[in-house]
């Protein structure tokens, strides 16, 4: 679920922080940086692991600040393709179950990808798998709450940096819509087509048995 | 600790660091969108290693340990991503099987893990989740019907079993159920 990430930054200490020891310095800035934000093609960062290297820090002419170039590694949650996860189904609508992990909210299960034969409930707003068994079809609701374990297919990863000045004048021509809709800057794609992928108890193992 | 060496540039050119600036944008856990302007970060590595629930767990536990010992000499507002972010980070993994993991039992379940020829990938995911049906390992090892024969997947899940710690409390239930029914007969 979690990796561990190289990476390079220089990191700037404004004067009023020279007092303290580089090492804590460094370690709050890119924790500030980088904690609790997804980085482009790498994931969500959680923590800092370790500072490998710092390089001699400079002060630049017209800032009194210093500016350190910092080798380190950093906990990032990136889970690997066809790996099992546990999460809890946050909501469902008609584009499939939406499964939460606490620190991580953007995990989608298309119907494709749910047991078949599944249908949705427009009443209730849940997904319902029918399975047969021989005494007859029973009804699994996947409700809110329940601890789902599913198995990761498909990862996206959209780059939200800010647009050019060309498309705001777009935008702006457009200021009786909506505000934009925001994009979640990564996103995992689900699938539980499998035995035993729904729910964790072993309930569910003894009934495939 | 040694004094910082800081070379003041007296060149009046731009700061030549090679890097052009870039924006990242970032999701906090509320949903909200934390804009910030950086270096471009050069990342050398993108799967250094891969991390179990168990070393992460141990991680920010040192850490919220560490940040408590300092006191509050940090601003609240710098680090509330980093309160966010670990607080749920400990959430999730304290429901996980790790919390009853040791580094000793992580050894201890690598070594035996040696002669059963599994991948890296399904050999963390065998610690993470602590299997106890064969159906599960069938999940989290590839093909396992052709690599793994019966015999074979129930000695795994013995060691796993006996030597990854799970919920105290369900071991005393099994130990108890398993004595009751050992005088029933």
């Amino acid at each position: 679920m979690f990796v561990l990430v190289e990476m390079t930054d220089t990191v700037r200490i404004p004067p009023w922080q020279f007092e303290r020891k580089l090492n804590e310095s460094i370690a709050e800035e890119l924790n500030k940086k980088l904690a609790n934000k997804v980085v482009y093609n790498v994931g969500l960062c959680i923590c800092l692991y370790d500072i490998t290297k710092l390089e001699d820090s400079y002060i630049f002419p017209g800032d009194g600040a210093s500016h350190t170039k910092v080798h380190f590694r950093y906990v990032v949650f990136h889970p690997f393709l066809d790996e099992i996860l546990v999460g809890e189904i946050k909501s469902c609508s008609q584009d499939g179950v939406h499964v939460s992990i606490g620190f991580f909210d953007d995990i989608v299960i298309p119907p494709e990808s749910l047991q078949q034969p599944a249908k949705f409930d427009e009443a209730e707003q849940v997904w319902v798998w029918e399975y047969e068994t021989e005494e007859g079809a029973h009804d699994l609701y996947m409700d809110i709450g329940e601890e789902i374990r599913f198995r990761v297919v498909d990862e996206t990863f959209v780059d939200t940096s800010p647009t050019g000045p060309s498309s705001a004048e777009a935008s702006t021509s457009n200021a009786t819509e909506e505000v934009q809709k925001k994009e979640a800057p990564y996103t995992l794609v689900g699938s539980i087509s499998e035995p035993v992928l729904t729910g964790t108890g072993e309930e569910t193992a003894k009934d495939w048995s | 600790m040694a004094a910082r060496s800081t070379r003041v540039l007296m060149s009046c050119s731009s700061p030549s660091l090679g890097v052009q600036p870039a924006a990242v944008n970032g999701w906090g856990a509320e949903g909200q969108c934390w804009e910030l302007s950086a270096w471009m970060r050069k990342r050398k590595d993108a799967n250094a290693a891969l991390l179990s629930n168990f070393e992460v767990f141990q991680l920010l536990t040192d850490l919220k340990q560490q940040r408590k010992e300092s006191g509050k000499s940090k601003q609240s507002s710098g680090q509330q991503n980093l309160n966010t972010i670990m607080y749920e980070t400990m959430k999730y993994i304290s429901k996980t099987p790790c919390r009853y993991q040791s580094p000793e039992t992580v050894r201890e379940f690598l070594i035996a893990m040696k002669g059963h020829k599994l991948t890296k990938a399904e050999k963390l995911q065998l610690l993470n989740h602590r299997p106890v049906t064969a159906v599960e390992i069938q999940l989290m090892v590839e093909e396992s019907e052709e690599r793994l024969t019966e015999e074979q997947i129930e000695s795994l899940l013995q060691t796993v079993a006996s030597i990854l710690p799970g919920d105290p409390e369900e071991q005393q239930r099994d130990s108890a159920m398993e004595t009751e029914g050992r005088s029933s007969q």
